[in-house]
């Protein structure tokens, strides 16, 4: 919204300050100057930012009452001051059918008036504000918008049939309205008609066949109030957002109709015409007093105080300052029992409760004129009970070169139901943004595969991230009664990004090993399902994947990326990922350092190089060795797997097993290490395994 | 001079023996490298080469000539020429050894110099991301100051993103926060619709509900907007919003609340100013301006040359919503208690505290930009 500094200064003649003083002023009041632009001659325009809740600011006359208030300098009245009409006609009919919906509806009728160009104050303000002029009669109501803020309406009277009736709209009713649309009204719009026809959408934009037009001679005047949520209603119901609807949905001045008619009235009469008796004004009881007769409010100068806190000035705000504040906003104060009551302005429907008026105060006043204190807190601070081990999550996965990301929380629906933890409860969007954002995400797997193919497409050959975000469900019946949000995880890599070797299912393990490791959980194991099975996920190569349980509970799935879903997504080259369900990995609790003695006593290493059929798992050889149940086997690792090859036949694969000894008590005895030795080439053969030479 | 190199003997007095041994000498003398020995540097290969030439136990000098030597002469001679030979030895040795203790070690390791201008061979560390990392940073300054964290669900219902903090329905405020809904809502009352949060503010009042006063949270977390994406708006960011519920909090210590964080924020020196604005869930409301951080208020790109950058929204708890808290929990009375509310983009902060020109990178998982952050 523009403003001009000269036409508020015509209002509060006595503003002593700068234009651009003025702008600071108003800023820092809440009347937000964005731009101040020299006019020369002229003063200055304002590029104006009001807050929605103060429509009453957002013209001339209500700016002028802030620059007033702020400096205490008198505001002049609006001159309305008419021709005398001329009488013996008969009032023109209005009748208010909806008193609820119209709370006030004012018509004068002008005769004779001449529709041509505007000239004077009204072209030369709107050359500078740079709105464009259409005709005098038109024209004079954007002007008393731009003054007032009132909304008002001018009818070509000749095309009007019969007197003015404010009504619901009929079902299928049609309106041609201002911007040439043919519009199908609804019972919960209200219109201004008159007998025969709707001429106008009540509060929001004016009919085609009643506007103004070079041609028209006679002229009814229409400056009614209009009940706010009626007009926004039918606003968003039609599409049309209009700077009158705009204004009538924030709430109008209800007294100020016959000012604005009056005024409308006025720069129309200027290029010729007369007035046809009186001013018709019809008034909604009940509409009154919800608005310019409500009733007052209770007010207490202690309450500023106990809100608000200590200022800079010793003194703090006194009753005399937050009365003057109040009475120059348009207030009028008297003392009550418990306060003052204060009658509050008609212009102000923002303005409610005590509150309202301690914001006021303090706006008036100065934001900036109250101390910086700090309270005094005698509570505890309570961290979130997954605080450490979402810490201990990230951390881990920063350490082993996972980069954080942070993806969107919508897909679509393919992916939707491709990656849901169970089937069908993926979560739709009502109004998404686009189709590939219609669901909420059942897993961060997708978004996942999105960020490394966009690296993948950028050149970045090797990535490693994770992402930590929540992954949601539900179940469409009853409208999702509820929505599901579960803290999940999601890791991606490819290429070299964790080493100097293109990434394998050992990477992504050691990962997984190691951040499940970081909880005090009694068992994890690692397992996977024949693809038949339909137990893997189907974005998994099912031979390449694994699953891992927690105490039994499955909390992950990991592998490379099913060979079709890289096909479909076109990524070059082999991608893993992995998905941990965190809302099960929280359930245990972070794992304590808890330090083993170290033996004082020297260790003693053997490896057993020894061929496997292809069938034996190093989980069964391990269990095998396990079993063995020999206390003084400290350890024991797979120190190099080979396959194929001249050395190893078909069939078979060759292991080297490092098995460490060491006892807590004693030097351990070379008759002991080669007994132990034997027993555990026994458990290999057992398992088919031959000892190599 | 023999054929073999063998110097000949003219006989096996003493006299002649030390004779012998000055010819010796003197040979030794003039070996670069024994000279060298003794000041500048020579290469580890070109001192073993001349220790294997004179000491080595099958071609050096020194063997050949004992041997030889020692072989032609008379039983008597044999302990002279002995001595004269371990003389000469240790002579060698000596300045070897001397080499080697000194500056010679370092003459020999110098030989084993590597390219250090060559990059080093590092592994890849894992960046935070710039949005956990200033959240955690803004996070930390209020769990400072007493505040503990509360966080809430994404997906709201009408009735915690809207109407308990004093958007009621059909309001015009609505929209200036464009809303995405969960589809399949139509048939339920308006106030347990479910839709994206708009903001983390419902977390205050679920909060309060949990907990009587005196509250002090701060409250992180995702939000949702049906926002068409550009440089400097996304669909999803990130705010963190604080709440202070006790008897007898004012405005001026919500002032001195966010004076406070913004100068750990920001540095000692960021002044802050406050203006008039509107939040329907605050009253009074203000929006908080910190004085440039880049140009210390002069005027730069960054502030667009206003000296001032427009950081954050605040107000006192607008007593409303205390009526719609005090349902469930009635301590919170508004006659009795008071409280402020603040909020911040963590968006913008990391935006412009490390100088990301598109908002869109911070959700694109580009590692090319979220490297930089490691
Ligand atoms: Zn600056």
């Amino acid at each position: 919204m523009r403003i001009l500094s000269n036409w508020i200064r015509e209002y509060v003649p006595g503003i002593a300050v700068s234009d651009r003083e003025l702008a600071d002023d108003l800023t820092l009041r809440g009347i937000a100057v964005e731009g101040v632009f020299d006019l020369g001659a002229h003063g200055s325009l304002f590029e104006m930012d009001i807050t929605t809740n103060r429509v009453d600011a957002m013209n001339h006359y209500g700016i002028a009452r802030e620059a007033a208030t702020i400096y205490g300098l008198p505001l002049k009245a609006v001159d309305a001051s008419l021709p005398p009409a001329r009488t013996g006609a008969r009032p023109y009919p209005v009748r208010i059918e909806e008193p609820k919906l119209c709370g006030r509806f004012t018509a004068r009728v002008l005769r004779d008036v001449r529709i041509a160009p505007s000239t004077g104050i009204v072209a030369e303000r709107f050359r500078l504000l740079e709105q464009k002029p259409i005709a005098n009669a038109v024209d004079a109501t954007n002007y008393v918008t731009l003054a007032m803020g009132h909304p008002t309406h001018a009818f070509d009277l000749d095309k009007v049939e019969g007197g003015i009736v404010v009504r619901r709209a009929r079902k299928g009713e049609k309106l041609k309205t201002l911007d040439g649309v043919e519009r199908t009204l609804d019972p919960d719009d209200l219109v201004v008609a008159d007998e025969k026809k709707a001429l106008a959408l009540a509060g929001v934009i004016g009919g085609w066949d009643t506007m103004i037009t070079p041609e028209t001679k006679n002229v009814l005047v229409e400056a009614a109030w209009f009940d706010p949520g009626t007009v926004r209603r039918a606003s968003k119901r039609h599409l049309v957002h209009t700077d009158a609807s705009h204004r009538f949905e924030r709430g109008a001045d209800f007294n100020a109709p016959p000012v604005a008619n009056a005024l409308v009235s006025r720069i129309i009469l200027e290029s010729g015409g007369w007035i046809e008796g009186d001013l018709v004004d019809v008034v909604a009881p009940e509409a009154e007093a919800r608005t310019a007769k409500r009733a007052s409010i209770g007010f207490r100068v202690s309450e500023v105080q106990r809100i608000l806190g200590p200022t800079d000035d010793e003194q703090g705000i006194t009753a005399a300052a937050a009365e003057s504040i109040l009475t120059g906003l348009g207030c009028d104060l008297s003392s009550a029992s418990d306060g003052q009551a204060v009658t509050l302005p008609s212009w102000r429907l923002d303005l409610e409760r005590e509150i309202d008026l301690i914001e006021e105060i303090a706006r008036v006043y100065g934001y900036n004129r109250f101390r910086n204190t700090l309270p005094p807190f005698a509570g505890s601070v309570v961290e979130l009970p997954w605080a450490e081990k979402e810490a201990a999550v990230r951390g881990t996965l920063l350490a082993l070169g996972f980069t954080e990301a942070i993806s969107s929380s919508f897909c679509g629906a393919e992916d939707a139901a491709l990656f849901a933890r169970e089937p069908g409860s993926a979560v739709a969007i009502g109004n998404p943004l686009s189709e590939e954002a219609g669901m909420l995400r059942p897993s961060l797997v997708p978004g996942m595969l999105e960020m490394l193919a966009l690296n993948l497409s950028r050149d970045v050959d090797d990535a490693a991230l994770f992402e930590l975000g929540t992954a949601f469900s539900g179940s469409p019946e009853n409208g999702y009664a509820r929505v599901e949000e579960r803290p999940a995880l999601a890791v991606g890599a490819t290429g070299q990004a964790l080493g100097s070797g293109d990434v394998d299912f050992s990477d992504m393990k050691g990962a997984m090993e190691a951040l499940l490791g970081r909880f005090a959980a009694r068992s994890v194991y690692f397992d996977r399902f024949p693809a038949a099975s339909g137990l893997m996920p189907a974005w998994l190569h099912p031979g390449r994947s694994a699953r891992a349980a927690v105490d039994g509970a499955t909390v992950a799935w990991f592998g490379q990326l099913h060979p079709a879903e890289a096909e479909r997504r076109k990524l070059k080259q082999t991608v893993w990922v992995g998905e941990v369900w965190l809302d099960r990995l929280y359930k245990q609790d972070p794992r304590q350092p808890a330090v083993r003695e170290l033996s004082r006593f020297q260790a003693v290493r053997r490896d057993f190089s020894v061929l496997l059929p292809e069938r034996v798992t190093y989980a069964a050889l391990s269990s095998a060795v396990d079993a063995l149940a020999i206390p003084e086997i400290q350890g024991y690792a797979a120190k190099e797997v080979l396959r194929g090859g001249r050395q190893i036949p078909e069939g078979q694969y060759s292991l080297l097993l490092g098995v460490v000894f060491q006892s807590h008590e004693r030097t351990l005895r070379e008759e002991e290490v080669q007994q132990w030795s034997r027993e555990v080439v026994g458990a290999l053969e057992g398992m088919g395994g031959k000892l190599r030479g | 001079m023999q054929d073999d190199g063998i110097p000949a003997l003219k006989g096996w007095s003493e006299a002649e023996l030390d004779a012998a041994f000055a010819a010796l000498r003197s040979e030794l003398e003039k070996d670069d490298v024994f000279v060298a020995l003794r000041g500048s540097p020579k290469s580890s290969e070109e001192i073993e080469e001349f220790r294997l030439r004179w000491l080595g136990r099958k071609q050096g000098r020194l063997k050949a000539i004992s041997d030889a030597w020692l072989k032609a002469a008379p039983a008597d001679a044999k302990k002279p020429l002995g001595q004269r030979f371990n003389t000469l030895k240790a002579l060698i040795e000596a300045r070897l050894e001397s080499a080697a203790g000194s500056g010679m070690a370092a003459i020999a390791l110098d030989a084993e110099a590597i390219d250090i201008t060559l990059p080093g061979r590092r592994r890849k560390l894992g960046a935070e991301h710039p949005l956990i990392r200033t959240q955690h940073e803004i996070v930390g300054i209020f769990q400072r100051m007493g505040y503990s964290v509360g966080v809430g669900p994404e997906v709201e219902t009408d009735y915690y993103n809207f109407e308990s903090l004093n958007f009621p329905p059909g309001h015009p405020a609505r929209d200036t926060q464009d809303t995405l809904v969960v589809a399949g809502q139509e048939r339920k009352p308006l106030r347990e619709r479910l839709l994206m949060r708009t903001h983390t503010s419902p977390v205050q009042i679920r909060t309060m509900e949990r907990q009587a006063p005196p509250v002090r949270i701060v409250i992180p977390g995702k939000v949702h907007r049906n926002d068409a994406a550009d440089a400097t708006h996304s669909p999803i960011f990130h705010q963190v919003e604080g709440l202070c519920v006790d008897v007898g909090i004012t405005f001026a210590d919500l002032k001195g609340t966010l004076d406070h964080a913004m100068k750990e924020l920001f540095g000692s020196s960021v002044r802050t100013r406050f203006f008039p604005s509107f939040f329907p869930f605050t009253e009074p409301s203000a929006d908080v301006q910190i004085s440039c951080p880049f140009c210390g208020g002069a005027g730069c790109r960054k502030c667009k040359q206003s000296g001032w950058i427009e950081l954050l929204g605040c107000g006192m708890v607008d007593p409303a919503v205390f009526g719609f808290v005090q349902q469930k929990q009635p301590g919170y009375d508004p006659e009795k208690i008071s409280g402020f509310a603040f909020g911040m983009g963590v968006d913008r902060i990391a935006m412009m505290k490390y100088g990301i020109g598109e908002i869109g990178l911070l959700y694109s998982g580009d590692l090319r930009f979220l490297e930089q952050f490691a």
